[in-house]
């Protein structure tokens, strides 16, 4: 074997313990939920149990934190989407010094530690006698979780041409319709995306929820402390779960996300053939024309 | 400001204006600036506030820089970050190279998938499927065992081992798509170039992909860093006796000893280790603020 | 009057750069007019003033009698048809067409049939459902027409459309731009830096040089009667003899060039003494075996013939190396020229025209 086909093994030989070495812990932690010990672990296997399960649905604790982590998530969204789509906005139409600057201060909260910024929310707050709670949490995570939706938005927007709110004033349309029915259609991947993100790391936020949250629960806080004081594979219970979530999700994305390629693939060939097609005589045309019966 | 104006209309004009408004400055800049602010404050009871006691002072700092352990602390916490940052490049990069150039492309996003689902799961279960399965009676130590490598299981979670296996573990994804993206936008041609003209593996590598990906492997290293040095959960939940980390000293001030100056203090040196570490790695690969995003 | 286009004295600076120069013309209702130029000479920026998304520095646009200075582009009764189009990605075809009909809050009844209606008025009767990215060049171009002309604008500008399409589709194109424009009976306003275009398509055309109208005039005024160097040179072939003015009479003259002495008409500003320079078309000029009496001729040698059908290009040089242009109709009765045969070139004086040059941009 020559030295480019050995290398291209090796890439691949390490790809795949890369692969491994990510999963494995996972499916560790996974199969952990079904073993009937107290300790999670899977070895020495003690026999298939589902009451870790049940344990974890009669935790009311539990069950409150993770409601509230839902609801901060839900509302963490309904925040940093308006504020990163307007800052994408708001950075594209701008140039020079001010644009780089501007554009340091936004990625600014992604680059600094979440205990910094739980921190510096509550003492901001509670200037104005805001007390700490799951409002404060949010406002904590919109700081880092706007400039993710803003970074999307603005890749997004890079590919919008102007021309077309031009043209749609052009037309007769308001400004706000031309916002509304050109430009923020054209943003919805990124929208959509943006939401996806901002939910999900809201709902794994631990260190400025840790900070902010007062005296409620959230999920990843209550795991955190649960996991340092009693552990039961409750947990893991949970763990599994999410981790099936998470799988389930995954796939259903890939599924979809084929499908639209060959969609796509399909188009172009067709306008192909009909380009093809109008550069043909007359009589090429409606002869295959009736002979297709069309 | 005229532009978007004229762009905008009025009305959306203030909402593109004061929404990013609201954000930096009351959920980032002003925080940020508070947190200083109490930082030169002593901790006064509620009575004392305003009062004679009430004035600016380096006092909180000094707290630290008297106290030898926190001290030493603070630069165990620095050296081990460094050391997951340098695993985590080391890690990422063949992977980095390998989904950008040497895989099919329509394996690459299903390989990407795959890759996200351990992001989706959440830091905190990241870390704890880790302890599953460093635990002394855990699967590692049994499947070792088991194949005969060790004699007597093995207390990994000893000194800083469990830690820095669990940053690395944690966080290493946000060292591999930084320079993922970098590497990409390389033009192949080059790499085949450089290969046409004769040049070895290893110095296409340092001439050609490396300078080219500098700034995701920057913004790799400052993301890597910045998550390990203030991580929280992770250092608590694989600690053995000896591995403190500075994050928990911050948590004590805050919550033990109710001393949010003190506190603040401490996390503002935390922000400053950052804020120096970013400027170093913006000087050493020569990269501006703007090339570190996602 | 009415819905007439004026733009008065208008000019447009960008910084110190003078982009548009005291242009003053007034465009007829219902008039098919081009500004013919090259790239940079301003007419997309009268363009763009015109439909409303910039203000003249200088000067004022207006239409049907009302100043626009100030009103936004969604005001006015002007529509824009982009260079790239601007069909909106992802609008069905038919939504594109009828878009400006639901911003202004018909109903989706009434949009369908106005889309259907103009459908078949450019000819693409079942591409109502359609997406923008299943269309190929040709069907766009007319999508956007039809978008366009779904809001009844007074007026329609044209933004080079033609350019991005291959020969045939544009030639096709000019002749269905034409007929549109003339069953709507909208005014169009057209610019290109094609001259064949302009001149095959336009009832006026206006030739521009930096940001200076040079000329306003009918095709045939344009390419017969050009009255500086830019337009003759611009629009057409020619044959030129650089030289100075010894003799002016009545609108005649005589210009003394180093390929010897001609008559010829004198351009407007061209008086005696002035430098300037001879123009005669290719077309206008015959190649003869001996000398003619009273003409103007050049003894030239054959040196390259292309047969293009329905005439023949001779290319022919000089004594001193220069190359002139002959245009001959093709006679198949007569024997074709040879090679390397030493004739005289020649022209009547009316056929020749002495110019000044292009008037200049002024500073801002």
């Amino acid at each position: 074997m020559d030295a480019r086909a050995l290398s291209r093994l090796l890439i691949k030989v390490y790809v795949g313990i890369f692969l491994v070495y990510m999963l494995a812990p996972l499916i560790v932690m996974g199969v952990a939920a079904l073993n009937n010990s107290r300790f999670p672990s899977v070895y020495p296997w003690a026999g298939f149990t589902d009451r870790w399960f049940v344990d974890l649905w009669n935790d009311d604790r539990m069950l409150h934190a993770a409601s509230n982590t839902v609801f901060i998530a839900l509302a963490v969204v309904a925040i940093s989407i308006p504020i990163g789509t307007a800052a994408a906005i708001l950075i594209n139409s701008v140039q020079g010094r001010f644009r780089s600057f501007l554009y340091g201060v936004m990625v600014a909260p992604i680059l600094t530690p979440g205990a910094v910024i739980g921190i510096s929310t509550l003492l901001f707050w509670n200037n104005f006698d805001v007390p700490a709670g799951l409002h404060l949490s949010t406002l904590g995570q919109c700081s880092f979780i706007s400039a993710y939706v803003m970074l999307l938005v603005l890749a997004r927007l890079q590919t919008f041409d102007p021309a077309l709110e031009e043209a749609a004033l052009d037309l007769g349309a308001s400004n706000a319709q031309v916002m509304r029915r050109i430009m923020i259609p054209h943003l919805y991947p990124a929208i959509g995306a943006g939401a996806l993100i901002a939910f999900f790391q809201s709902a794994e936020n631990f260190n400025i929820t840790l900070f902010t949250k007062g005296n409620s629960d959230t999920l990843t806080v209550y795991v955190g402390s649960k996991v340092r004081s009693g552990i039961t594979p409750t947990i893991n219970a949970l763990a599994l779960m999410l981790i099936a979530l998470t799988v389930i999700g995954a796939i259903t994305y890939e599924v979809l996300r084929r499908r639209a390629e060959r969609h796509e693939r399909e188009l172009t060939e067709q306008k192909e053939r009909d380009e093809v097609m109008a550069t043909q005589p007359m009589t090429v045309r409606t002869a295959s024309a009736t002979a297709s019966g069309s | 400001m005229r532009d978007i104006l004229r762009r905008y209309g009025s009305t959306l004009t203030c909402f593109i204006v004061t929404l990013p408004a609201f954000w930096l400055l009351a959920l980032v800049v002003l925080p940020y600036m508070i947190l200083f602010e109490y930082s030169l404050k002593p901790m006064l009871p509620v009575d004392q506030l305003g009062g004679p006691n009430d004035v600016y002072g380096i006092g909180n700092y000094l707290t630290f820089f008297t106290s030898p352990i926190h001290i030493r602390i603070f630069f165990l916490t620095v050296f081990f970050s460094s050391v997951v940052t340098v695993i985590c490049l080391v890690l990422s990069y063949p992977l980095a190279f390998f989904l950008a150039k040497v895989a099919k492309p329509h394996n690459v996003p299903t390989l990407f998938m795959i890759l996200l689902i351990p992001l989706w799961v959440s830091e905190i279960l990241r870390s704890f499927a880790w302890f599953v399965v460093l635990s002394f009676h855990g699967p590692l130590n049994a499947l070792l065992g088991g194949i005969g490598v060790i004699a007597d299981p093995v207390r990994w979670i000893s000194g800083f081992n469990g830690v820095m296996i669990g940053l690395v573990y944690t966080y290493v994804l946000f060292m591999l798509f930084p320079i993922y993206n970098a590497i990409q936008a390389l033009d192949s041609h080059q790499i085949e170039a450089a290969e046409d003209l004769g040049a070895p593996a290893w110095r296409i590598h340092w001439r050609v992909v490396i300078p080219h990906s500098k700034p995701g492997i920057a913004s790799g290293c400052v993301m890597v860093f910045m998550l390990s040095a203030g991580s929280i959960i992770v250092p608590s939940l694989l600690a053995s006796p000896g591995s403190r980390w500075f994050t928990e000293i911050v948590q004590q001030w805050m919550f033990e000893a109710q001393d949010w100056n003190t506190g603040s203090a401490y996390a503002f040196l935390l922000l400053v280790l950052c804020t120096v570490f970013v400027t170093l790695m913006m000087r050493l690969f020569k990269v501006r603020l703007a090339d570190i995003a996602k | 009057m009415s819905e007439d286009v004026q733009l008065s004295n208008v000019s447009m600076d960008f910084g110190k750069f003078r982009a548009v120069d005291r242009v003053d013309i007034t465009i007829k209702a219902g008039e098919f007019f081009s500004f013919l130029g090259p790239s940079g000479c301003g007419k997309t920026t009268i363009l763009r003033m015109i439909s409303g998304f910039i203000d003249p520095t200088q000067g004022d646009v207006l239409i049907g009698g009302r100043s626009m200075r100030g009103i936004r582009p969604n005001m006015r009764p002007t529509v824009l048809i982009f260079q790239n189009l601007a069909l909106f990605p992802l609008m069905t075809v038919w939504e594109n067409i009828s878009f400006g009909l639901s911003v202004r809050g018909a109903d989706k009844a009434t949009q369908r049939a106005k889309a259907d209606e103009l459908l078949r008025l450019v000819d693409l009767p079942d591409a109502a459902e359609k997406a923008i990215i299943q269309l190929s060049g040709g069907q766009k171009q007319r999508v956007a027409i039809a978008r366009a002309l779904a809001v009844e604008p007074k007026v329609m500008l044209l933004d080079e459309p033609l350019s991005a399409l291959d020969l045939k589709l544009r030639q096709h194109m000019r002749s269905e731009l034409r007929a549109i424009q003339k069953r709507t009976n909208v005014t169009f306003i057209y610019i290109t830096h094609d001259q064949g275009e302009a001149l095959a398509m336009s009832d006026r055309v206006g030739v521009m040089s930096n940001g200076v109208l040079q000329q306003v005039g009918t095709p045939q005024e344009i390419y017969n009667h050009p009255v500086n160097a830019f337009v003759a040179s611009f629009v057409g072939e020619n044959n030129v003899f650089p030289g100075r003015v010894i003799a002016a009479e009545n609108g005649f003259g005589q210009i003394e060039t180093e390929f010897g002495k001609f008559n010829a008409r004198l351009g407007p500003g061209v008086n005696l003494g002035t430098t300037a320079k001879l123009y005669v078309r290719p077309e206008r000029s015959s190649l003869a075996p001996t000398p003619t009496p009273g003409g103007n001729e050049l003894p030239v040698e054959v040196m390259e013939l292309t047969f293009e059908g329905n005439f023949i290009n001779v290319l022919t040089r000089d004594d001193r190396g220069f190359l002139h242009m002959v245009q001959l109709q093709n006679d198949p009765g007569e024997k074709p020229l040879a090679l390397g045969s030493k004739l005289r070139l020649s022209f009547q004086p009316a056929d020749g025209v002495v110019l000044g040059e292009a008037q200049a941009r002024s500073l801002a």
